[in-house]
């Protein structure tokens, strides 16, 4: 059985048709990427498997269960990021984080956990308004790593970030899929993120999956790399900015 | 080339932080529109007619001078039971005055006094008028002075005698003790509609609420923890504002406590209710603003905190009684000068509490988290 499954999904807005008749599977363990410019589709999507938005038809089952019917199971189970949350700036990232471990009935004992795994130590006590862009994400992934989660949703985690800021995230997550706990669905549209962390990649542009697949299975003699697959699949580059290494 | 002026950074910044302004539709209401419709609304309602109004208790035990003159000079009408005699005095420059007496016993005229529904006692005695007032209230001040100004007049000579001043400084009476109440149920409007509108919709606005109602939160808890944190600052805030007006102006409830806390609860629901129906929907924190503000500042100018809101046009009395925070001023003004209990204070807890309840249900229909 898979662990997540997503069925024929259609979401417009007004006029747009944001997500166009869109199915895959995952499986439990896998980190996947959603690739795609911006407006391909790729946050609607996700926030339509968080259960924060709903299909206009299709469905989408976590472990074989519905939101419509088990969202407070799920909720307990599916850890999240969202692109632009901004935490309460006057709370100490201990006491964000202590706020939301209350809501999964957990306490100091996992903040501690999740304060070392995403080496937020130092800046335990610091309030969130004093915190840099790169900590703020970090806050954001230790929040979403409070319950354990089996699936882990992050949108974007790294857009807006300095490369080293970036590089951290990333080996947070590396951590995080050699334990092989945790799904990973991850929206970006940074090839190097995409090929770095993800077993498997899902290319979407106008809300329609232009392809599927293992990286290496991707790439042929045409496209040698995410980059220029884009652009054999698409005609367009797919990124607006360049990480400087 | 020669540089072209619209290149200029001032010109730019001007021009961009311009366009910002009026492409924001909500700010130009709120900032332009709002403020036309209140001095329309405002203006249409007060100033139909030019000049002042005041409202005189006259206390007699037999039939007096005054008695003669309010006859032969006022209008009678009757209104609640009670006959009002009004005598308007026209003058070109100043404008009219307006003396709207009622008779009254002296227990009467001071609950009247104390309730701000009038600012002067004139009472007859030794064949001259007495003025019962406090010395310190600026509209009595002005209304002795025009009243007396008045009685003296060649045309009238109600009197010969200057008549004397009896200055009132019971408890209850003084401006300070018609303040305080206003003070403290203006407070709980403050508090509730700024601490629980605008922090939801802030927290609307930063994707907070999304993020929050993504984990296993129970949606009920977390508007209970707001409400209840209001409520608790509120107790400590009213307590601190009246330990301070005892310590000073040695301002005492008099009535039931216990009444006092009722009718403080009740007014904390009716205000939360109106505050979470007001932060239901709305997503950016400049229309929030606008809302909190078209919902407080008619409330504040209407309900009686600062002066009676018996100097408005009589139609529009039986309105303002109705707002939460006239009901809620009145209430804890009742309990604080009049000695007022369980019985006094249980319409208006129930009124309120039962306003508040329905705008939190209508509120909670229409919420969004996200």
């Amino acid at each position: 059985m898979y662990q997540l499954e997503v069925k024929n999904v259609v979401k417009s807005f007004k006029d747009v048709q944001a997500v166009r008749d869109v199915s895959f599977a995952i499986p439990q363990g896998k980190f996947f990427a959603l690739l795609g410019p911006n407006g391909a589709g790729k946050t609607t999507l996700v926030e339509m498997m968080e259960g924060l938005r709903k299909p206009d038809s299709g469905e989408i089952l976590i472990n074989g269960k519905s939101w419509h019917k088990h969202e407070k199971e799920l909720r307990k189970i599916i850890g999240l990021s969202l692109q632009e949350t901004r935490f309460t700036e006057k709370l100490t990232v201990r006491e964000t984080l202590r706020l939301f471990a209350s809501f999964f009935g957990l306490g100091n004992e996992r903040v501690d956990e999740v304060i070392d795994l995403t080496d937020l130590n130092d800046k335990q006590k610091a309030m969130v308004g004093t915190l840099s862009g790169g900590q703020r994400q970090r806050l954001a992934l230790a929040v979403a790593l409070l319950n354990s989660p089996e699936i882990l949703f992050l949108d974007e985690p790294t857009t807006g970030l300095d490369p080293h800021a970036r590089l951290d995230l990333w080996n947070i997550l590396n951590s995080l899929k050699k334990q092989g706990n945790t799904t990973l669905i991850l929206t970006t549209h940074y090839m190097e993120e995409a090929e770095t962390l993800c077993d498997e990649i899902i290319i979407l542009d106008n809300g329609k999956i232009l392809r599927q697949g293992v990286l290496k299975e991707l790439l042929d003699d045409n496209a040698k790399n995410l980059d220029e697959l884009f652009i054999h699949l698409t005609g367009r580059h797919l990124h607006e900015e360049t990480l400087d290494k | 080339m020669k540089k072209h002026w619209t290149n200029n950074q001032l010109y730019q910044l001007v021009l961009t932080q311009f366009l910002e302004t009026i492409r924001e539709p909500s700010v130009l209401f709120w900032g332009i529109g709002f403020p036309i419709l209140i001095s329309i609304g405002l203006g249409l309602a007060f100033t139909q007619s030019s000049g002042t109004q005041f409202h005189v208790n006259v206390v007699e035990n037999h039939a007096t001078p005054i008695d003669s003159l309010i006859t032969r000079y006022g209008t009678k009408t009757t209104q609640d039971a009670s006959i009002l005699y009004t005598w308007t005095v026209t003058d070109p420059t100043l404008g009219n005055t307006k003396f709207i007496f009622t008779h009254h016993t002296w227990n009467d005229a001071i609950i009247s006094l104390k309730r701000g529904e009038a600012d002067l006692i004139l009472t007859y005695s030794d064949g001259k008028p007495c003025y019962h007032f406090d010395p310190h209230n600026a509209q009595a001040q002005l209304l002795y002075l025009k009243l007396s100004h008045l009685l003296q007049h060649p045309e009238i000579k109600a009197t010969e005698e200057q008549g004397h001043i009896a200055p009132l400084m019971l408890k209850g009476v003084r401006y300070i003790d018609f303040l305080i109440p206003g003070l403290i149920a203006l407070g709980i409007l403050n508090a509730l509609m700024w601490g629980i509108s605008y922090s939801i919709i802030e927290r609307r606005s930063q994707k907070l609420l999304r993020r929050m109602v993504a984990t296993p939160m129970r949606k009920s808890n977390f508007l209970i923890a707001l409400i209840l944190v209001r409520f608790v600052m509120n107790v400590i805030e009213a307590s601190v504002l009246f330990f301070f007006a005892w310590l000073f102006f040695n301002t005492t409830i008099q009535g039931n406590i216990g009444a006092l806390f009722l009718l403080f609860v009740a007014g904390n629901v009716s205000i939360a209710g109106i505050a979470v129906l007001i932060s239901s929907r709305t997503e950016k924190t400049e229309i929030g603003t606008g809302w909190i503000n078209a919902i407080t500042m008619p409330m504040m100018i209407l309900s009686g905190i600062f002066f009676s809101y018996h100097n408005f046009p009589e139609w529009s009395i039986g309105f303002i009684k109705l707002l939460p925070l006239t009901l809620l001023t009145d209430g804890i003004r009742s309990i604080f000068n009049e000695g007022a209990g369980w019985m006094q204070i249980a319409f208006p807890s129930l009124i309120l509490s039962a306003f508040g309840v329905v705008c939190f249900i209508v509120g909670l229909k229409r919420f969004r988290w996200y």
